[in-house]
């Protein structure tokens, strides 16, 4: 039996040229992109969880704990301030997971990969809009901060270079998050357990408190773990200090990142069931 | 099947798929002619799902082929995406947009221009009386207005190729018979439809063909006139309101009917095939259960129903498998797994 190349009217069964899809694969990623920020933007629950709840942790961590906390050389909330836009920077990747798992969950994703849209897409507009509101956070962290005393102590180029770390870092993180959200599929488990991991991860780091205040055995953790790596390369470029030892630990890690979970995530999204 | 006149809109040969041990399909044929609606018909966990994410690109087969509209459905996947619809068990919509912008969104995704994606959101809105309701986020529609947004959202690219799995799945008695309704008029354009459900009634009533699937095979398949005449004259049936009398029932209208009684554990209804003695049966009926002392209540013989066929073809009513309770959606593919394992 011969497969037939039908040719229906009013649409081309040739596939479009590479430009053409090229092109699509832009404006649908934009098309989603766009999607998730509406939906962010129509849900209070969200604005507090990316807008409020960062400054309140700025408040309460630069008036709760700052006066507990003695750091060399600066003040604690210089200090606070990299280190708490990296956590917010990390844990904008649960809205990419609770997101991914709650079109999973509703037949979203099943309707969108029915369609004749670019497959990376969904994905790509995903992290687009997701870091998009990292953005917004990070800057309105930026701005609290200023209110309660953080001063940027490097310059402008440095302390640009400071927020695109965190933004990377974010991503990356929201990377593990797509492939977490898809792989578990389930919006009350993604949100009870898929994430779990990133409160131990950014805790025991450097990004609050000074390492050499905990335990022995868990400042062999929180000294060669990617956070610190990030927050000590973002304090560094805030601050001042040496900044080239960390950066390229950070770099390393994120790069292992990205090129471990890119392809899960993205085979999940095409397994996605 | 060269042009786009003649052959099936759907032609599946022998598909097969297994999740791990579990076979979902075991080989099933189907042929579906343009412009007629194909009703696939089959408890929870038969495969119908399967077949559906097949055949929307969904998901890969272990074997066979399967061909839309021309296009096989794994080498040419790009070009069946173009000339179908789908729409799921579930509203798979953005309950946070509004109705309008979850179709524009649905057009620009199908590299439409921004003008026609807006002329076609006014369309689909009115034609499935959501016009009013047009600029309130989704979440505020009842079940069955956002069964119609998806339906819409599914014909925003004009399928000529429609897929509905179980559409009526959860909805309220009303907005089925709504559904029914729209389901007709679009049929009436002309698409294609390959409709799945669990309720005879509603194969009965929109598919012009059915099939019977059954642990991932097609047990029967013909117009819902041909799978009544297979079950072969009246059924008599009646229930008994005192439970503990319903052996007594069974054993006393055994020699009535043709084939054993059948009995519905939860509803405690008796029914038997009686072939085409039907009012001689009656009586016979009547006597003897009198004669057993066991009260009936409904005793009535009746034209064979779609739920005798399933009967018939399997042994077991159509809806034992997942204890009668309709299936809302989670996750599909996982869901009939699951159910494929119960049930085997």
């Amino acid at each position: 039996m011969t497969t037939a190349q039908v040719t229906a009217p009013g649409f081309s069964t040739g596939e479009p040229s590479l430009l053409t899809q090229a092109r699509w694969a832009v404006s649908d990623t934009l098309t989603i992109a766009r999607r998730g920020l509406l939906v962010w933007m129509r849900v209070p629950a969200y604005i507090v969880f990316t807008v409020i709840q960062p400054v309140i942790f700025v408040l309460l961590f630069a008036y709760v704990f700052g006066g507990a906390i003695p750091i060399k050389g600066t003040t604690y909330v210089n200090f606070l301030l990299p280190g708490i836009i990296a956590q917010t920077a990390a844990f904008a990747s649960f809205g990419t997971a609770i997101a991914l798992a709650q079109e999973l969950q509703k037949g979203v994703i099943d309707r969108l990969r029915s369609m004749p849209m670019a497959r990376s897409a969904v994905l790509a507009g995903r992290l687009v809009a997701d870091t998009l509101r990292m953005l917004v956070t990070i800057l309105i962290i930026v701005g609290v901060g200023y209110i309660v005393g953080f001063r940027f102590q490097n310059g402008f180029g440095l302390a640009v270079a400071m927020v695109a770390l965190a933004t990377v870092f974010g991503i990356s993180i929201c990377v593990i998050a797509a492939f977490t959200g898809l792989a578990i599929g389930d919006e009350e488990s993604v949100q009870a357990f898929g994430l779990i991991w990133l409160f131990p991860l950014t805790f025991i780091s450097s990004a609050f408190v000074p390492i050499s205040t905990m335990p022995g055995w868990l400042q062999a953790f929180a000294n060669n773990q990617p956070v610190t790596y990030v927050v000590d390369t973002m304090r560094a470029m805030a601050l001042g200090g040496p900044i080239a030892d960390n950066l390229w630990k950070s770099l390393a890690w994120l790069a292992g990142i990205f090129i471990v979970f890119v392809p899960l995530a993205v085979r999940a999204y095409k397994r996605a069931a | 099947m060269t042009d786009n006149g003649s052959g099936p809109a759907i032609l599946v040969e022998g598909l097969t798929k297994s999740f791990g041990d579990v076979h979902a399909l075991r080989g099933i044929d189907l042929s579906v002619p343009r412009g007629t609606v194909l009703g696939v018909l089959g408890p929870n966990g038969a495969g119908k799902t399967t077949a559906v994410r097949i055949l929307t690109t969904l998901l890969q087969p272990d074997g066979g082929r399967a061909v839309v509209e021309g296009h096989d459905v794994v080498r040419e996947a790009a070009a069946v995406r173009r000339s179908i619809g789908l729409s799921g068990q579930s509203a798979a919509i953005q309950e946070e947009l509004t109705g309008r912008e979850n179709l524009e969104m649905i057009g620009r995704l199908y590299h439409m221009r921004k003008p026609d994606t807006k002329i076609r959101a006014v369309e689909l809105l009115d034609q499935f009386d959501l016009a009013d309701a047009a600029d309130r986020a989704a979440k505020t529609y009842s079940g069955g207005m956002q069964r119609r947004l998806d339906l819409a959202a599914s014909l925003v690219g004009r399928p000529q190729v429609l897929f509905l799995d179980e559409p009526t799945t959860g909805l309220d008695p009303r907005s089925r018979l709504g559904m029914w309704d729209i389901i007709r008029s679009l049929v009436a354009t002309g698409t294609t439809l390959l409709l799945t459900t669990q309720y005879l009634d509603e194969a009965d009533e929109l598919a012009d063909e059915i099939v019977v699937i059954d642990h991932g095979q097609v047990i029967a398949a013909g117009t819902s006139e041909e799978l009544k005449s297979r079950v072969g004259g009246d059924v008599l049936e009646f229930s008994v309101p005192d439970r503990s009398q319903i052996p007594d029932a069974v054993t006393a209208t055994t020699k009535v009917g043709e084939g054993e009684p059948h009995l519905d554990e939860d509803t405690g209804i008796v029914s038997i095939g009686v072939g085409g003695r039907g009012s001689d049966a009656l009586i016979e009926a009547v006597r003897s259960l009198d004669a057993a002392g066991v009260a009936t209540q409904g005793l009535a013989l009746r034209r064979p129903s779609l739920d005798d066929v399933f009967l018939a073809l399997t042994g077991h009513a159509a809806e034992d498998e997942e204890s009668g309770k309709p299936k809302r959606g989670r996750r599909q593919g996982k869901q009939d797994k699951q159910d494929a394992k119960v049930s085997s």
